[in-house]
């Protein structure tokens, strides 16, 4: 049997949340039913496997399917279960692979320009089983600490590498391990923030289901640097999959002697337990998450003390992003210098980001800091979905802010971002095109962060608030003279005045929307016209007689009974009855429908 | 009396799973979200009584309960549909048109802002920030089951296929 095990066909199926709501199980099913059903082991003599892989970045194609014939990766894309037996019959019986089936250039492109570092084994082991970890090289960072190093080697090797917080704010690492080490204390605590809160951003929870060991992995050499015995992983209930392989992983990381009582036999005790968000985004804020873990309403509180001087039960805590954990293996086993030989001067390493909105190619990817927007944008996301006009790029969520066209060859790094007004944030990165209206988009931030605002101070519950209602006035097409003006000094305000960061940054949309699109705004207050055709109270819709085939499609989608006509002859659209919700606009076939 | 009889047995099953919370409770660490979470995992949203009792049993004001339960978007204390639909609002939804998948749905379900879930309580509609698959925005769950690049009319087929009549609602 061992020449055979060479000679290997193994079939990876993505299934991340993306590859399983495009059916990945059902996929999964057909190949293992099609390969039980032909015996295809007995009859290739050849060991021949189907099984699940994590998230390897590009959903919008999902489900991706590679089929490895002796080390020969070959990727299919778009598979539905019934394409499978044609897969099984002329690829791994036949030996040639299905042409139409395989994945475009833009797959290639796709990952070009990429650099996996957190990423590389998300989408090549499988996630609930460590032995596939192991055998791809897991927990040999782990062993190299326990067995050549010592806490403060650790800690000056993170430190050398620059490696920085990938949840946002940017602060090394190493400076923030080596500062709990110096605090004494009879109990210490590292918590991993998974409590990934950005609208639009999705990278802790891909990590979580391609690799959780990684992650775990990363806790206990934290841990053993600078001496805490327990930690948390404070994750986000709304991820369920996540969830469920990290809990399988710790339970077979204590199995294997990885967590527990004696970590390879040096006295070192460690566990880890998980403790489920309940959904509040400004948990994600370091005080506040620890409020939450005791049980109490997720309220931030002053800082200094910071935590890992005074953290979880008053005792010293380290809080590290997903991200940030998941990169200290890498260190560990290929040593700071390869770290830092990627990024710019001040940001090292490679950054996950999260590709979605109006480009072609959405999806999960990493590149080494410093790459430019544009290459991006272009060379990765394939440029503008359905060949629209590039708007601006939204990137650091709620308290990020946008960057436009003229900013395309802008390096991303934590500095570059956070001088052209924007932050890297924790990663989220949405393309927005000429369909998008910058002023709505503020709006639906600020309605996000003044739902989320704990409401503990003053500035930012009350300041969202009226914000809010600002936008919401000038996009209904009841905006002032002035109003601008109003905003940018309400923001002004929020900012300096508001306890964590989640006031402080609230109104960073606003600003930068203002700064880069006022001219949006004005056409709302002053022209009552909205120029991306979005802000529904501001449009007309009509039927363009000539173009009308008198189908009745309209008629029966509108929900307020607007439309007449008879059939095969053009309709209108009662201008006093219209709701406009646009369902005449979607349904039209013909394009007849017309938005102003 | 045979309804009475129902309500009987089902007050006594819901006050031994209370008893049962409140004695874990009290033999691990004891946190008010982890009681809460457990409470609504057992009986599908938080009743007022669960609360009253816990708090006279714990001795722990009311309060604190309903603040943190009132705190967190993850805790009901209405009970929900058989049905739960989720709408995603993140910002790769909402520019891709996860506002009108929301207001056709609650035209169609019949929803207002105040009242999320339909009449013969089997349908729940509900928002969340983002599900973190942005990649096949828009997203909607229906019963845990993840549907990307979604529209109204997809997701009233799913909807109608878990028996809902709009005839029979009007």
């Amino acid at each position: 049997m061992d020449e055979n095990m060479n000679d290997k066909i193994t079939i990876n199926v993505c299934m991340g949340t993306g590859g399983m709501a495009a059916g990945g199980t059902e996929v999964l099913d057909s190949f293992e039913a099609a390969l039980k059903a032909q015996n295809i082991t007995a009859e290739l003599h050849k060991g021949c496997t189907a099984h699940k892989v994590g998230c390897r970045g590009l959903c919008a194609k999902d489900v991706l399917v590679d089929v490895v014939v002796n080390g020969n990766k070959t990727t299919y894309q778009y598979i539905k279960p019934e394409m499978v037996q044609k897969i099984v019959d002329e690829h791994i019986v036949g030996g040639n692979p299905v042409a139409d089936f395989l994945v475009g250039e833009d797959y290639h492109n796709f990952h070009k320009k990429q650099v996996k570092v957190v990423l590389s084994d998300c989408g090549n082991i499988d996630p609930e089983d460590i032995d596939s970890y192991i055998s791809a090289g897991g927990y040999k960072a782990l062993e190299k600490v326990f067995t050549s190093m010592s806490a403060d080697d650790v800690i000056s090797e993170i430190k050398k590498s620059g490696l920085r917080g990938r949840g946002g704010a940017g602060f090394p690492t190493g400076v923030k391990w080596e500062a709990c080490k110096k605090t004494s204390a009879d109990q210490k605590y590292i918590i991993c923030n998974a409590d990934e809160g950005d609208p639009g951003a999705f990278m802790d929870r891909s990590v979580i289901e391609g690799n959780p060991h990684a992650v775990i992995e990363g806790m206990v050499i934290g841990a053993y640097s600078f001496g805490a015995s327990k930690g948390y992983v404070y994750i986000r209930a709304e991820y369920p999959l996540a969830v469920e392989r990290l809990r399988k992983a710790l339970i077979d990381a204590k199995t294997r002697g990885f967590l527990g009582e004696n970590i390879f036999n040096k006295g070192f005790k460690f566990d880890i337990k998980v403790k489920l968000g309940a959904g509040a985004f400004v948990c994600g804020e370091e005080t506040a998450l620890i409020a939450s873990i005791e049980g109490q309403r997720g309220m931030p509180r002053a800082k200094p003390p910071f935590p890992v001087f005074q953290g979880l039960w008053g005792k010293p805590t380290v809080i590290n992003n997903v991200e940030t954990l998941a990169n200290i293996t890498f260190i560990i086993n290929k040593g700071a210098d390869w770290f830092s030989s990627y990024g710019t001067e001040k940001s090292k390493g490679t950054k996950v980001f999260a590709l979605t909105g109006k480009v072609k190619n959405t999806g999960l990817i990493e590149v080494p800091m410093g790459i430019t927007l544009r290459e991006i944008i272009y060379d990765i996301g394939g440029g503008i979905e359905n060949d629209m006009a590039f708007k601006a790029v939204q990137t650091g969520g709620p308290s990020g802010g946008c960057l436009t066209e003229d900013m395309l060859d802008l390096h991303v790094d934590y500095e570059s971002l956070a001088k052209a007004g924007s932050i890297v944030g924790s990663g989220g990165m949405i393309v927005l095109d000429e369909n998008d209206c910058m002023v709505n988009v503020a709006k639906y931030f600020l309605n996000f962060t003044q739902s989320e605002s704990c409401g503990k101070c003053v500035p930012c519950r009350i300041g969202t608030k009226r914000l809010l209602e600002i936008l919401t006035r000038i996009t209904e097409g009841k905006g002032k003279e002035g109003d601008i003006e109003l905003l940018e000094k309400l923001s002004v305000d929020i900012k300096s005045a508001s306890l964590c960061g989640l006031g402080q940054t609230a109104p960073n949309p606003v600003l930068s929307t203002i700064k880069h699109f006022r001219h949006e705004y004005e056409a709302h207050i002053k022209e009552k016209r909205c120029p991306a055709k979005v802000c529904s109270s501001l449009l007309t819709y009509s039927i363009l007689e000539d173009a009308c085939k008198g189908c009745g499609a309209c008629m029966r989608a509108c929900p307020a009974g607007a439309i007449t006509g008879e059939k095969k002859k053009p309709h209108s659209i009662n201008a006093d009855v219209c709701i406009r919700c646009g369902a005449c606009f979607d349904v039209c076939k013909f394009k007849s429908v017309k938005k102003e | 009396m045979l309804f009475l009889k129902i309500t009987l047995k089902k007050e006594k099953l819901m006050e031994k799973v209370l008893q049962r919370l409140a004695n874990d409770f009290r033999e691990h660490e004891g946190n008010v979200i982890s009681l809460l979470q457990e409470t609504q995992e057992a009986l599908g949203y938080i009743p007022e009584e669960a609360v009253y009792y816990f708090s006279r049993e714990l001795d722990i004001p009311a309060s604190r309960f309903f603040g943190v339960a009132t705190f967190y978007a993850q805790f009901y204390l209405k009970p929900r549909g058989k049905n739960i639909i989720t709408a995603c609002c993140g910002t790769a939804c909402h520019v891709k048109g996860s506002d009108r998948i929301i207001s056709s749905l609650k035209r169609e379900l019949k929803l207002t802002v105040e009242n999320n879930t339909t009449e013969d309580k089997q349908f729940t509609l509900e928002q969340v920030a983002c599900v973190g698959a942005c990649s096949i925005a828009p997203v909607v769950i229906v019963n845990k089951k993840v549907y990307g690049k979604m529209t109204s009319d997809k997701t009233m087929k799913e909807i109608k296929a878990l028996g809902f009549n709009k005839a029979e609602s009007e």
